[in-house]
């Protein structure tokens, strides 16, 4: 289950080339560090895997499945669910709303259930209020159900992404840079919060600079420099490697 | 207040009065005659007086003079307020229900002809509510499909005989699908392109409806339009007509608010917030856009196809730009995504310039300097929404 391979992923930009073959796969119950420096691809890989960019060759599979050239709604609807590197929260929505949001897939009552508020709609809308209520319990956030995700403290934003991913139901998750600019006390809550995610069976994909962070949770890296794989490993084998070093601080 | 702050408020007097002088000489003063003077020193005079006159006011309420007077009106209000929050909700709205209910039969004709285009903008302004305020997507040819509606009804009970209630939920689905084929090509854009793509579309509504003799008539208009019946009993008073479009409206209030609160409505909602993480987070963006413009689309041609039936009259000139920049001025003006809000915006903007027609030569200066000051004091509205977002392109 939750088996995410990419096969040979060539991703073109015009002229630029931002990914070239990049093969590796996450297995279950799988933390996988994806690392590399600016402008490495580490977004771009989410994004091909997601659904936003088409990847000029290659494939995405799923659990068997192809998932690559499906519109990111159903990579999502498939179990794959994203944070951004930038909080993209729906700002003006309470917290609850914004994981309520992320049960859209996983519902299905329409336009005539909502305006007639037929009893298989309210009993829906309550199972979508209570899964969303628990994702915000996982993470902590479970007082907070009210607030609007902008009035939010930075580091619970960053939490409420990680929340509302989860609502989603997902068996993958992808973190993109969940630990920047928090200080290294969330940090480490941070990290918990992750082994929190993969005590449920959830794998992990996660592009992240804090050297902290991904050491001391990945299970594997796979590093990238300038849209090439230069390395896959343990992470005891990663900071030893040389060509990861040298990609990092230059010869 | 220092006599700094005072020194500095009065300044910013100044520069207004003489900014204002400047606009309005050239309205004034240049006349076929020649150039007057006295005219416009006149009327600025009278102005410059109470702008002194509400700055006074104004200086001497900061520096707490009137707070004799100023505090019991503050608690009153605070203590209005908490009875408000206590009442129950369907106290209240059975309130302004009944009030709707009795309305006409304690008033005249003329009250009736202007609550029923309230009531009509009431529908036309929740639909592009839904598109607007909820969606966040700008439409600037909205009135089409009102137009469609009204149409619709038209040309069905003429050619078909059929009867308004059998029409009316046809002149929605007719709305709704001329919704979808405008909403389709413009789903790929945002913001201003949208915008400018949707008065396009509305145009080339009108257009049709003007030029298609065949079908509608053109400029001439479809005449003598049946009113509705109920049951061979028809509805040839205007007090009865009230109470259909009442009906209406109340349905249409009623819908919009379950849409609202429904996942549909946060789906929307989404959209307008974050478009790119909506659809990452599961929102099919281009169905639930699509169905928007539908919906939106759909309450307008209710209202189009009642429109129909109570002017017995319907011609490309009731659907041109003006209307739609109406109706969006209504929705704008009481509170994006806010169903009370837009109620108000409604009544702000029908109403009140029918209860002000004495001043029939002033209306439309009164009404731009009331747009522009609500704008600068309440710009999300008369009646905000509990929660109200940008426009997703303005987030791009």
């Amino acid at each position: 289950m939750a088996n995410l391979t990419l096969d040979d992923i060539c991703v073109r930009f015009g002229g630029l080339q931002a990914l070239t073959d990049v093969s590796f796969s996450l297995t279950e119950g799988e933390v996988v560090g994806l690392i590399g420096p600016n402008g490495a691809g580490k977004t771009t890989v989410f994004n091909v895997i997601t659904g936003v960019y088409k990847a000029s060759s290659g494939k995405v599979d799923y659990d068997g499945s192809t998932i690559t050239g499906l519109r990111p709604y159903q990579v999502l609807s498939m179990g794959i669910a994203r944070t951004f590197q930038n909080i993209r929260l729906f700002q003006n929505m309470t917290a609850l709303e914004n994981c309520m949001v992320a049960q859209h897939s996983r519902s299905k009552v329409g336009v005539i259930g909502a305006v007639l508020r037929s009893s298989a709609q309210r009993r829906e809308e309550e199972v979508i209020a209570e899964k969303s209520q628990k994702a915000l319990d996982f993470m902590g956030l479970g007082d907070k159900t009210d607030e609007v995700a902008s009035n939010l403290p930075y580091g619970h934003q960053r939490r409420l992404e990680i929340a509302r991913a989860l609502a989603s139901e997902p068996q993958t998750i992808l973190l993109d840079e969940p630990a920047a600019g928090l200080n290294p006390a969330e940090s480490v809550e941070l990290m918990e919060y992750i082994g929190h995610i993969t005590d449920l069976g959830i794998n992990v994909l996660m592009v992240e600079h804090d050297m902290k962070v991904v050491m001391g949770i990945c299970s594997r890296i796979v590093v990238l420099d300038h849209g090439v794989m230069i390395a896959e490993g343990l992470p005891g084998e990663i900071r030893k490697n040389p060509t990861v070093i040298e990609a990092y601080l230059g010869q | 207040m220092t006599t700094q702050e005072s020194k500095k408020l009065w300044m910013a007097c100044g520069v207004g009065l003489i900014w204002f002088l400047i606009l309005l000489w050239p309205l004034l003063g240049i006349q076929p005659e020649g150039l007057e003077f006295g005219k416009t020193f006149k009327v600025f005079g009278y102005i410059a007086v109470a702008a002194v006159f509400i700055m006074f006011f104004y200086q001497i309420k900061e520096a707490g003079h009137l707070d004799a007077v100023g505090d019991p009106i503050v608690s009153a209000k605070g203590r209005f307020q908490e009875l408000y929050e206590k009442t129950p909700r369907w106290i209240l709205l059975s309130i302004v229900l009944g009030f709707a209910i009795v309305f006409p039969l304690v008033t005249g004709r003329y009250a009736h002809d202007v609550s029923i285009s309230v009531l009509i903008y009431i529908c036309l302004g929740l639909g592009l509510n839904i598109v607007v305020g909820l969606a966040g997507l700008l439409d600037l040819g909205y009135i089409a499909f009102y137009g469609v509606g009204a149409y619709t009804y038209a040309l069905m009970s003429l050619h078909f005989g059929m009867s308004f209630w059998l029409c009316l939920p046809i002149a929605g689905v007719t709305a709704a699908v001329a919704g979808s084929i405008v909403g389709y090509p413009t789903l790929r854009m945002r913001g201003d392109y949208l915008a400018i793509v949707t008065l396009g579309f509305g145009e080339i509504v009108r257009l049709i409806f003007n030029n298609w003799m065949g079908l509608t008539n053109g400029p001439n208009g479809i005449l003598s339009i049946p009113r509705p019946d109920i049951f061979g009993f028809e509805l040839n008073k205007l007090w009865m007509l009230y109470y259909v479009i009442l009906v209406i409206a109340v349905i249409t209030i009623i819908a919009v608010y379950r849409l609202n609160f429904s996942r549909i409505g946060r789906a929307w909602e989404a959209i307008r917030e974050d478009e790119t993480a909506a659809e990452l987070m599961g929102v099919n963006t281009f169905l639930l856009k699509l169905l928007a413009y539908a919906m939106g689309a759909t309450f307008a041609g209710f209202a189009g196809a009642f429109f129909a039936a109570r002017m017995r009259f319907v011609g490309p000139e009731s659907f041109t730009f003006l209307e739609s920049a109406m109706v969006l001025a209504m929705v704008v003006l009481g509170g994006m995504g806010s169903i009370p809000g837009v109620i108000l915006g409604v009544l702000a903007l029908v109403a009140l310039p029918e209860l002000f027609r004495e001043f029939e030569l002033y209306r439309m200066l009164v009404f731009g300097g009331t747009m522009t000051l609500m704008m600068l004091i309440r710009p999300a509205g008369i009646w905000p929404a509990s929660r109200v977002g940008r426009r997703s392109e303005e987030a791009d």
